[in-house]
C-alpha cells in the first residue's frame, strides 16, 4: 500500500494547482498562530536574519511545490503563445462534439447539403478538411531503447540521498550549518541575485523591497533601504571590492549606488528599460544585466555613467561576473547562452563577445571564474540542463562537464582547497562540493527545505552562505583552513612584505 | 557551400523552404527523443545548428529511419501535400499514448507557380526556429514525468489522394484520451508555416 502513497505524493508534488497536503505551514499562518489573532502585531513579528528557532531534525517533510515549475511561470516574461493553454469551456464546441459522437446512430443516407455542412464542420474542427487527409507512418520502426534502460529523468526525480562514499574525506566538513538566519519575504525567483558578502564582512540580503545588512563580526542588522513603491522589489545586490559601496538593481530598471557608512544613496543610474537581475564590479566600472538581455557598463565616477551597451543575449541576463584580473566579463542568460566579453571595444567601436558557448540546454545563472588558474570559467545550467561545465575562455574548449542532476543556481570556487561548491534545487535542495580538476564529489550539504537560490562567500573564504526559497540563509563552514596550514600561509605572506620593506630601504 | 551562400542572398524558394522545414523536423524530433528520455542520453552526440548546441542520436538504425522520414517530408513539403507531423510517445507496456507533439504545416500553394523567390533572410528564419527548439527543451520543466519505458511513433497527415509510397502504411491518429495542451511558438519561411504544440495525459492515478 505504501507505494501508492508514495506515487500519490509524487503526483501531488508535480501537480501545480492543488494545495500541498503535508507542507509546513506558511509564514503568515505560523505568525497568525503565534499571535493568536488576525494579523501579527509588529512587535511579535519575526525580524529578518535573527537566528531562527529551528530544530535540525525536522527536515523530513516534503518540500513545497518544486520551484522548477513555480518560477518559470511566475517570473519569466510571457512569451507569445508560450504560456500554458487553459481550456475555456465557453469556447469548446460541445454541440459539434455531441454531433460527432451520435452521428453513427443516424441513418446512413445523407443529402448533398448535409454533406457540405459536415465538411464545413470538419474543417472548422480540425483546421483543415480531415476528410481530405490521411495519416501515414513509415513501417519498420526502429528498435526501442535497450532492456533495462531506465528513463534518465526518472533517476533525477526519484533520487534518494546517496550513501556515504567509502573513501574517507581528507578533512572534516560539518554537515550542519554554523548558523541559520531568517530571510522572510525573500523572492523565490531563480533569475535574481539577492545576496552578496563584502570584504568588510557585511552580508547584504535583498528581501523583496528591502535590503538588509548583517555584520558577520558583531551580528548587528541594519535595514539599508526600502523601495518607495510597494510593488517594486530589489532584483540584485553587489558590493564594490573595497566594501564601502553597495550597488542595488531594481525591478523598475534602476541601478542604485549606496554609501554604507552614511547609509545614503549616492546615485540612481537609469539606463535600462527592464529589471536589473545581475551586477558585477570591475574597479570603477559597474556592469548590469537586464531582462531585455542587454548589459550596460556604468562608470560610477562620472555624471554620464552609461558608457557601453553589450547586446549578446535575447533573454534575461541572470549570470554576470568579471574575471579577477578584469580582462573578461562572463554573462549567462535565460537564452541558454554564455558570452565572454573583452574589457575593451573592438575596432568598430562595439563590444562583441570573444566566445559564445551554446552547450547548456537551460538558463545559465551560475557563472564563476577560477581564482588559481587564469582564463578558467565554471558555468551551471537550469532545470532543462543540470550540467556544470568548466571552460578555457581563450581556446573556447569545454574542459569538463558533469551532470549535477539538479537545477544549478550558483557556483563558487575555493582556493583554500582547490574545490568548488554548487547550489541546487529540486529534489534535494543541497550544496555540493566538488574537487577540481578531478570533478569528484567531496560532500553534499543538506538542510534547505526548498530550492537554493544564491550562494556567496565570506571574505576569509572559510564560510559559504546560501539563500533559499525556504526563507532561510544558512552559513556553512566548509572551507575553513587547517590552523597549521593557515599559519604557514600567513607566514609566507608576512615574509613577502618584509622583503618589500628591505627593498624600500 | 557556395550554393548555400547563393541561397542566402537569393531569398526563399519553394525547394529551399521544404529543405528548411524538413531539417527542422530532423533536429526537433531528435531534441524530443533526448529531452523526454526515450533513448539513453549516451546514445546522443552534440552538433552545432541554428547557433545552438543540439543533440542527435547516433544509433544507425534510428538514424536511418529518421532520415527516410525526413527525406520523404522534404518531397511532400515541396509538393505542398503534407499538413501535419505528429510525434506520439506511448508506453511500451500497454501502448497508451502519454504525450503527443503536433506540428501543423500551412503551405502557401501560390508559391508553386511563382518563379521569384520570397524575401526573408535565412537568419530571420533561423532565429524563429531557434526559439521553437529552445521551447521544446524548456518543456521538461512542466511536462509530467514519463515513468514507464516509452516508444515513439511518427505520423504524417497528407492529402487524401497522395500516392502512398512503398514502405509506408496508413495509421490512426493516436490521440490522448484526457489531455492538457500547450501551444509553443511557430515559425514561417513565408512559404511554409509550422505551428507547434504538445499535448500530454492529464494526471490521473488510483
Amino acid at each position: 500500500m505504501a507505494q501508492f502513497v508514495f506515487e500519490a505524493d509524487l503526483h501531488g508534488l508535480l501537480k501545480l494547482d492543488t494545495p500541498i497536503p503535508n507542507a509546513p505551514p506558511a509564514r503568515w499562518q505560523r505568525k497568525a498562530k503565534e499571535s493568536g489573532g488576525p494579523g501579527p502585531s509588529p512587535a511579535a513579528g519575526v525580524s529578518p536574519m535573527r537566528p531562527a528557532n529551528r530544530s535540525h531534525s525536522s527536515s523530513k517533510t516534503p518540500s513545497r511545490t518544486p520551484g522548477k515549475s513555480g518560477s518559470k511561470i511566475q517570473s519569466t516574461p510571457t512569451k507569445v503563445g508560450g504560456d500554458r493553454y487553459i481550456p475555456n469551456r465557453s469556447t469548446m464546441q460541445m454541440e459539434m462534439a455531441n454531433f460527432l459522437l451520435t452521428k453513427e446512430n443516424d441513418p446512413a443516407e445523407e443529402s448533398p447539403t448535409k454533406k457540405e455542412q459536415q465538411k464545413a464542420w470538419a474543417v472548422n474542427l480540425n483546421g483543415f478538411d480531415i476528410e481530405e487527409a490521411k495519416i501515414l507512418r513509415l513501417s519498420g520502426k526502429p528498435q526501442n531503447a535497450p532492456e533495462g534502460y531506465q528513463n534518465n529523468l526518472k533517476v533525477l526525480y526519484s533520487q534518494k540521498t546517496t550513501p556515504g562514499s567509502s573513501r574517507k574525506n581528507s578533512r572534516y566538513i560539518p554537515s550542519i550549518p554554523d548558523r541559520i538566519l531568517d530571510a522572510p519575504e525573500i523572492r523565490n525567483d531563480y533569475y535574481l541575485n539577492l545576496i552578496d558578502w563584502s570584504s568588510q564582512n557585511f552580508l547584504a540580503v535583498a528581501l523583496d523591497s528591502s535590503v538588509y545588512l548583517w555584520n558577520h563580526s558583531t551580528g548587528e542588522i541594519i535595514q539599508l533601504l526600502q523601495m518607495e513603491h510597494p510593488d517594486d522589489y530589489v532584483s540584485s545586490v553587489s558590493w564594490i571590492k573595497e566594501g564601502n559601496y553597495l550597488a542595488v538593481g531594481t525591478s523598475n530598471a534602476e541601478v542604485q549606488l549606496w554609501d554604507i557608512q552614511q547609509q545614503k544613496r549616492l546615485r540612481n543610474m537609469t539606463s535600462h528599460s527592464s529589471r536589473v537581475g545581475s551586477l558585477s564590479w570591475n574597479s570603477y566600472i559597474l556592469s548590469s544585466g537586464a531582462r531585455t538581455g542587454h548589459i550596460h557598463h556604468h562608470d560610477v565616477r562620472v555624471a554620464e555613467h552609461h558608457v557601453a551597451t553589450l547586446a549578446g543575449h535575447t533573454q534575461e541576463v541572470c549570470g554576470l561576473k568579471w574575471s579577477l584580473d578584469g580582462r573578461y566579463l562572463a554573462s549567462g542568460g535565460n537564452d541558454n547562452l554564455v558570452n565572454i566579453w573583452p574589457c575593451t571595444q573592438g575596432d568598430s567601436g562595439d563590444f562583441a563577445p570573444i566566445q559564445t558557448f551554446t552547450q547548456h540546454q537551460g538558463a545559465v545563472k551560475a557563472v564563476a571564474w577560477c581564482p588559481w588558474q587564469s582564463n578558467v570559467l565554471a558555468t551551471g545550467g537550469g532545470t532543462s540542463d543540470r550540467h556544470i561545465r568548466i571552460w578555457n575562455v581563450c581556446s573556447g574548449t569545454c574542459l569538463s562537464a558533469v551532470d549535477a542532476r539538479s537545477q544549478v543556481c550558483s557556483i563558487l570556487w575555493s582556493s583554500n582547497y582547490r574545490e568548488f561548491i554548487s547550489g541546487h534545487g529540486f529534489a534535494q535542495n543541497q550544496l555540493v562540493i566538488w574537487k577540481y580538476p578531478t570533478m569528484a564529489k567531496v560532500t553534499e550539504l543538506r538542510g534547505h527545505t526548498a530550492r537554493v537560490l544564491n550562494l556567496t562567500m565570506s571574505p576569509d573564504g572559510a564560510t559559504v552562505a546560501s539563500a533559499a526559497a525556504d526563507e532561510t540563509l544558512r552559513l556553512w563552514r566548509c572551507f575553513e583552513m587547517d590552523p597549521i596550514k593557515k599559519k604557514e600561509k600567513e607566514k609566507a605572506n608576512s615574509a613577502k612584505s618584509s622583503i618589500i620593506h628591505q627593498g624600500i630601504r | 557551400e557556395a550554393d548555400k551562400l547563393g541561397r542566402d542572398q537569393q531569398g526563399i524558394t519553394l525547394r529551399g523552404s521544404a529543405e528548411i522545414v524538413a531539417e527542422f523536423f530532423f533536429y526537433g524530433i531528435n531534441s524530443i527523443l533526448y529531452q523526454r528520455g526515450i533513448y539513453p542520453p549516451e546514445t546522443f552526440t552534440r552538433v552545432q545548428k541554428y547557433g545552438l548546441t543540439l543533440l542527435i542520436n547516433t544509433d544507425p538504425q534510428l538514424k536511418n529511419y529518421l532520415n527516410n522520414v525526413v527525406e520523404q517530408m522534404k518531397e511532400w513539403l515541396y509538393k505542398c501535400s503534407v499538413q501535419r507531423l505528429v510525434v506520439a510517445i506511448s508506453s511500451i507496456e500497454n501502448n497508451e499514448v502519454l504525450e503527443r507533439w503536433q506540428f501543423d504545416i500551412e503551405c502557401d500553394r501560390t508559391a508553386k507557380d511563382e518563379s521569384a523567390p520570397r524575401e526573408k533572410t535565412q537568419k530571420a528564419i533561423q532565429d524563429e526556429i531557434r526559439s521553437v527548439i529552445r521551447q521544446i527543451t524548456a518543456t521538461v520543466t512542466f511536462l509530467p514525468l514519463l515513468e514507464a519505458a516509452c516508444a515513439f511513433d511518427l505520423l504524417i497527415y497528407t492529402d487524401k489522394d497522395l500516392a502512398v509510397p512503398e514502405k509506408w502504411e496508413e495509421s490512426g491518429p493516436q490521440f490522448i484520451a484526457n489531455s492538457e495542451e500547450v501551444c509553443l511558438r511557430s515559425f514561417t519561411t513565408t512559404i511554409h508555416k509550422v505551428n507547434s504544440k504538445v499535448a500530454y495525459k492529464k494526471d490521473s492515478f488510483p
